[in-house]
């Protein structure tokens, strides 16, 4: 890949707390309009991965670089950041008391219209634009308003952390044919999951175990691999090479 | 209606206007109307079924409404209470009679944009009669200079099976020095509804009592209050219910937020029960904008002030 086409890269990319390394030298290229999945069970260091890449208030990688088109962003605040086109939908979206479904999609000038938004994630505007974004909506709803938000501010790089997570399978499909219409439309996905169903939707897969990406390519060879020797998992930090083979 | 047409009038209601008040709803007959500037009334209009009567004080206005018996008055009464001088003190001695199986909704608005040193008292009794509904939504214009010392107390009592519901808005300039004394009476089967929200800044000190007395039976009530308090702003909120009868319902609902190093927030559910079959409940919480709610908004590209702006504007809505 040539550096312009590269949206995301990281580099050698170190983070901890205290005493433990969670992320240790994560190395990642992701393509204009592309789908990199980003698969692993709990506890190997994805959200984390995610909080360093959007730069979260004491999030800073210890070592490396992350480079967004060919720019170093790695001490860009996160508005910086999402000023240059980069956002984040939380595996549990936050809720916002007062605030309608409308004025959160409206939230940056050059938005997306909330209608149009709304549509693009399958709900109807009629009934949601003047429901008030907390407690009372669905976990479905929820991310798919999350995502509808993610749509309104024309992102070139979007974090999907978890974006399956507690909700029902009518909205897996949902969200899955989401993650695709953001593919059409330029921008590309970092989608970070543990479940193989939802990272086959990526073109690319990456499989973190233990802070390290340890396998990545193939969709089908990486998901293969993580149902055969990560799903039931007791061996996190000590992949044998011969597996890994 | 019998309206002084002063400038002063045109003054406050240009003032109404940009506040959010509907102007043309103090010039129409539809509309139930009183217009008072320090201690003048400068236009009222009465509207069927419904009587004001109003007497200036030295430093105020005494008002009695009446809404007749099995009246429902079809659109709000505005209410405007100003003080277009920069300093100055003003008494309003309000009563509101409200008659069994009537039904009224009052929207007033409180400006004291030009204060420097503003006093304003208002001192209210409310009596809802028998299965009769009446809302108030009072929002307040303030002045920057953090000059305004207000002080609304309200005493009510609500008769069998009435509603009142109460709505305290002070968001737009500083409260000042603000201290809030309501304290309802409820029959049996009534319902009341108290709801504060106000945005402190700087040095303003804000004192918020919000009490019920739940003494009839199934009589319910809520004490909500929604506080921010940034810079070095202070806050102190005490919800007070009491289920002195069988199957009350009461909740006491408090939420603060304070956004900045020197900003102090206190929070006092108060409640109680005299019956076995009473329940009341209550929810407290003091703390920081929440992170998340921040770096959400922060990831869509707002600024962190404008984030804070943005979760502040739906929280006190």
């Amino acid at each position: 890949m040539i550096m312009r086409d590269r949206m995301l890269e990281l580099r050698d990319v170190h983070y901890g707390t205290g005493d433990k390394e969670i992320l240790k030298g994560i190395d990642l290229v992701i393509g204009e309009s592309r789908i990199q999945s980003i698969i692993g069970v709990n506890g190997t260091g994805k959200t984390t991965l995610a909080a360093i890449i959007m730069g979260l208030n004491g999030y800073r990688p210890h070592r490396g670089r992350i480079f967004f088109k060919g720019r170093d962003i790695t001490d860009l605040s996160i508005t910086e950041r999402a000023k240059l086109g980069i956002t984040l939908a939380w595996q549990i979206p936050a809720s916002f008391e007062g605030i309608t479904v409308k004025e959160y999609l409206s939230i940056k000038k050059n938005f997306t219209a909330p209608e149009k938004a709304l549509k693009l994630v399958g709900l109807n505007p009629n009934l949601y634009l003047n429901r008030v974004v907390d407690e009372n909506l669905s976990g479905g709803e929820r991310k798919r308003i999350e995502l509808a938000s993610v749509f309104s501010v024309k992102p070139k790089l979007v974090i999907l952390d978890e974006p399956d997570s507690g909700i029902d399978m009518a909205s897996i499909t949902a969200i899955k044919k989401v993650i695709k219409n953001f593919k059409k439309m330029g921008t590309s996905v970092l989608l970070i999951t543990h479940s193989e169903r939802m990272a086959k939707v990526g073109d690319t897969v990456s499989l973190l175990c233990d802070g390290k990406i340890v396998k990545e390519g193939n969709v089908k060879e990486v998901t293969e691999f993580f149902r055969k020797y990560c799903r039931e998992c007791d061996h996190i930090g000590e992949i044998e090479e011969e597996i890994l083979k | 209606m019998s309206i002084d047409y002063s400038k002063e009038f045109e003054m406050i209601a240009e003032v109404y206007k940009k506040t959010g008040g509907d102007e043309k709803a103090l010039f129409d007959k539809k509309h139930g109307a009183l217009i008072i500037n320090e201690n003048k009334v400068l236009g009222k209009n009465e509207i069927k079924g419904m009587r004001i009567e109003h007497q200036s004080l030295k430093n105020g206005v005494k008002v009695k409404i009446f809404v007749e018996e099995g009246i429902k008055i079809e659109n709000p009464v505005h209410l405007c209470f100003g003080m277009l001088p920069k300093e100055g003190r003003q008494e309003i001695y309000s009563e509101f009679i409200i008659g069994k199986n009537a039904g009224v909704e009052f929207t007033a608005h409180c400006i004291f944009s030009n204060a420097k040193h503003i006093e304003h008292i208002m001192d209210s009794e409310v009596v809802i009669g028998e299965n009769a509904e009446m809302s108030y939504t009072e929002t307040h214009y303030h002045s920057e200079s953090g000059g305004t010392f207000v002080y609304p107390k309200l005493r009510g009592e609500i008769k069998k099976g009435g509603r009142f519901f109460e709505e305290f808005k002070l968001t737009e300039g500083r409260a000042g020095t603000l201290n809030i004394d309501y304290e309802i009476d409820q029959d049996e089967r009534s319902s009341c509804e108290l709801l504060t929200k106000i945005y402190g800044k700087k040095d303003d000190r804000i004192e918020v009592r919000e009490s019920l007395n739940l003494n009839g039976v199934y009589a319910a009530g809520t004490a909500k209050s929604r506080i921010v308090l940034t810079d070095n702003a202070f806050g102190n909120v005490l919800g007070e219910i009491k289920g002195n009868a069988a199957y009350t319902r009461g909740h006491v609902d408090c939420h603060e937020i304070v956004h900045g190093d020197g900003a102090k927030a206190v929070s006092t559910p108060k409640i109680s029960v005299e019956n076995s079959f009473a329940r009341v409940t209550h929810e407290a919480a003091i703390g920081r904008i929440s992170k998340k709610e921040l770096e959400t908004l922060m990831a869509r590209g707002l600024t962190e002030e404008e984030a804070v702006d943005f979760i502040v504007r739906g929280l006190l809505r």
